[in-house]
């Protein structure tokens, strides 16, 4: 019970992460058929960013969250417009992954040229240093904050795709993209509002999660098969499946970790083949 | 597609001159490697072995448009498998080599089950799984693969109890070569072979082979496993040149590089998949003297320029182009 109990936090919060990161991927993977993998290098543009800012600026923690999604969204933009634009959609899976991989190794190469070569500090704040009385036991506020982020950008997005009109175009998009455009929906603003949408996410989760995830020059290596195989394991495009999948993967992991230390990733990868061979769509994904 | 140099022989001795044509252009390869870097062969031979790692590749994802970002896991079991063979006894380097092959077979086997399954996302993601998975257990089972400090003190037996490997790398190279032409030249006329070409149906057209009758399934699995005996050789031949095996050889980033190089190259011809080799390692090797991250920014653009304006490869570019020329010529 106790061991479960020490799990638990950061297994919540480790998932969490996860699922603020891989969202933004999702969403896009579902829409753009992108299998983008240098999501990762915009979440590590917006670590780098928050690092910079808080170390060399000394700004406060939210304003150091503030610039380093903005900063990510702008710098993504000569991207989408030049690299991503040609492959939404209408190419192959292989030409995409290279592309992308491409992309990630260019923004590494640039990262480290321009910020040196050694793991960035994210210093949180006085408030979030400190354990926190659950009541009937201690957990790192840090944590907690990390589990709050999570289910508050859960709900943002279910109100942003289920409640506005912009969720309404973005479903049709989804479904069928050839119909959408059709009926006049102008699916290329809708992909690259998405895709800035799916970058900012991605750097907010990368600098919430800087302490679970630390940010290092080969973070967007390290953690790019990660992200992909939690929106594989949820199905591409669904919140719910991808918030699914980021919990169950996260227990995996952190049990894994926590139980047989030994045995490393051997766990989260049994648990990824045997859920994607079962579920090829995904938990809660559809066909397409 | 059709402007591919791989058709069907209209003729045996047609097939035979393609053969000895091959073999010829190995050959001479290998003698320009062995004066141009005369200092250096180790490097050549690390070239050669990855060389079968990126041809290996070819046969699943440039015949059965298979996307995978596992390879390297059959390239290290054959490697690990020939270095423990020999370490228990087994010196000999044929025999290694033979194991390397069966070993990097079964993984085919077990590879090619998972992965080619199913299309797209989930066939890539199993295939990164099924890579992670067997490098966490290189990593893991440190009485089998040393860990992270990787297998060493692999010291194979002369070939055919003459020729004794120096230190030089001389024997090793003359060696690799030999393997290569072999293994190509054989891979050359299995290209030709009525099963590659279903394999390249399948490719352009899942759906129309199933309606024709061919069961797909199977038959990728069995490519699968003839690549999987490819990735095993080139493994083993690494192993018995370098004497070590560590972790880089199951590595994702080894399986990344694999699947640049092949489409630098060019997929779906084994000769770009060697000149995809031989060019990449190349430019590594005169880029990385710089640091670490000013070859990575020079890869991402050269990637990124490759997919954008040279889509099919270098390789098959540059043959379409000398096809255009040929037809302009006739029609003037």
């Amino acid at each position: 019970m106790r061991t479960i109990l020490g799990i638990l936090p950061d297994a919540l919060a480790y998932g969490m992460v996860l699922f603020t990161i891989s969202i933004g991927l999702s969403i896009m993977m579902g829409l753009m058929r992108v299998v983008n993998l240098a999501h990762g290098a915009f979440t590590m543009i917006g670590g780098y960013l928050a690092s910079f800012a808080l170390v060399s600026l000394g700004v406060s923690y939210p304003i150091a969250i503030l610039i380093a999604v903005i900063g990510a969204v702008i710098i993504s933009v000569p991207f989408e417009f030049l690299l991503y634009r040609r492959i939404y959609r209408r190419s192959d899976e292989l030409t995409q992954i290279l592309l992308t991989i491409g992309i990630t190794f260019f923004i590494v190469g640039i990262a480290n040229y321009i910020f040196g070569p050694t793991s960035k500090p994210i210093p949180l704040p006085e408030m979030l240093k400190g354990p926190f009385d659950l009541g009937f036991r201690m957990i790192p506020a840090h944590r907690l904050f990390v589990i709050g982020c999570g289910v508050v950008t859960a709900v943002a997005l279910w109100l942003l795709i289920e409640k506005t009109e912009f969720g309404v175009r973005l479903r049709a998009a989804v479904d069928n993209g050839d119909m959408a455009e059709a009926l006049g929906i102008r699916t290329q603003i809708v992909y690259s509002v998405t895709f800035a949408l799916a970058v900012g996410l991605a750097a907010f989760g990368g600098v919430v999660g800087a302490e679970l995830l630390p940010v290092e020059p080969f973070y967007a290596l390290r953690y790019m098969v990660t992200f992909l195989v939690v929106v594989s394991v949820g199905g591409a495009g669904s919140v719910t499946g991808a918030m699914a999948a980021s919990l169950l993967l996260g227990l995996a992991d952190t049990t894994g970790k926590y139980l047989a230390p030994e045995f490393g990733e051997f766990f989260f990868y049994v648990a990824v083949i045997v859920i994607v061979y079962v579920f090829p769509h995904g938990l809660f994904g559809k066909a397409h | 597609m059709a402007t591919l140099s791989v058709t069907a022989a209209p003729s045996a001795w047609a097939g035979l001159r393609n053969d000895l044509i091959a073999a010829a252009v190995i050959a001479v390869l290998g003698a320009i490697g062995y004066f141009v870097y005369p200092d250096d062969l180790a490097f050549l031979i690390r070239v050669i072995g990855l060389a079968f790692l990126v041809i290996s590749l070819d046969l699943v994802t440039g015949y059965c448009g298979v996307a995978t970002l596992g390879h390297a896991a059959l390239f290290g079991v054959g490697a690990y498998a020939a270095g423990n063979f020999c370490l228990a006894g087994v010196t000999d380097p044929i025999l290694m080599l033979l194991i390397g092959a069966l070993a990097g077979t079964a993984t085919g086997l077990v590879s090619g089950l998972l992965v080619t399954r199913f299309r797209g996302l989930p066939q890539l993601v199993l295939s990164i799984a099924f890579g992670q998975l067997v490098a966490a257990l290189a990593n893991k089972l440190s009485s089998i693969t040393g860990g992270s400090d990787g297998l060493a003190g692999i010291s194979p037996s002369p070939v055919f109890g003459i020729f004794n490997f120096d230190m030089f790398g001389r024997t090793g190279y003359v060696f690799s070569v030999i393997v290569l032409l072999v293994t190509m030249v054989t891979l050359l006329r299995f290209a030709r072979s009525p099963f590659a070409l279903l394999c390249r149906a399948i490719k352009d057209d899942t759906l129309r082979t199933r309606m024709i009758g061919v069961s797909v399934y199977p038959r990728l699995v069995v490519m699968y496993c003839v690549a999987g005996a490819v990735a095993g050789l080139g493994g083993a031949l690494t192993a018995i040149n370098t004497g070590v095996v560590g972790l880089d050889s199951v590595s994702f980033e080894r399986s990344a590089e694999a699947l640049i190089m092949l489409i630098l190259g060019g997929a779906g011809n084994l000769w770009g998949a060697l000149i995809g080799a031989i060019l990449f390692e190349l430019f590594h090797h005169y880029v990385s003297t710089a640091s670490p991250f000013h070859w990575m920014i020079l890869v991402g653009v050269l990637l990124i320029v490759v997919v954008l304006f040279f889509p099919k490869g270098l390789v098959n570019e540059v043959t379409r182009r000398i096809g255009d020329f040929r037809q302009a010529r006739a029609a003037r």
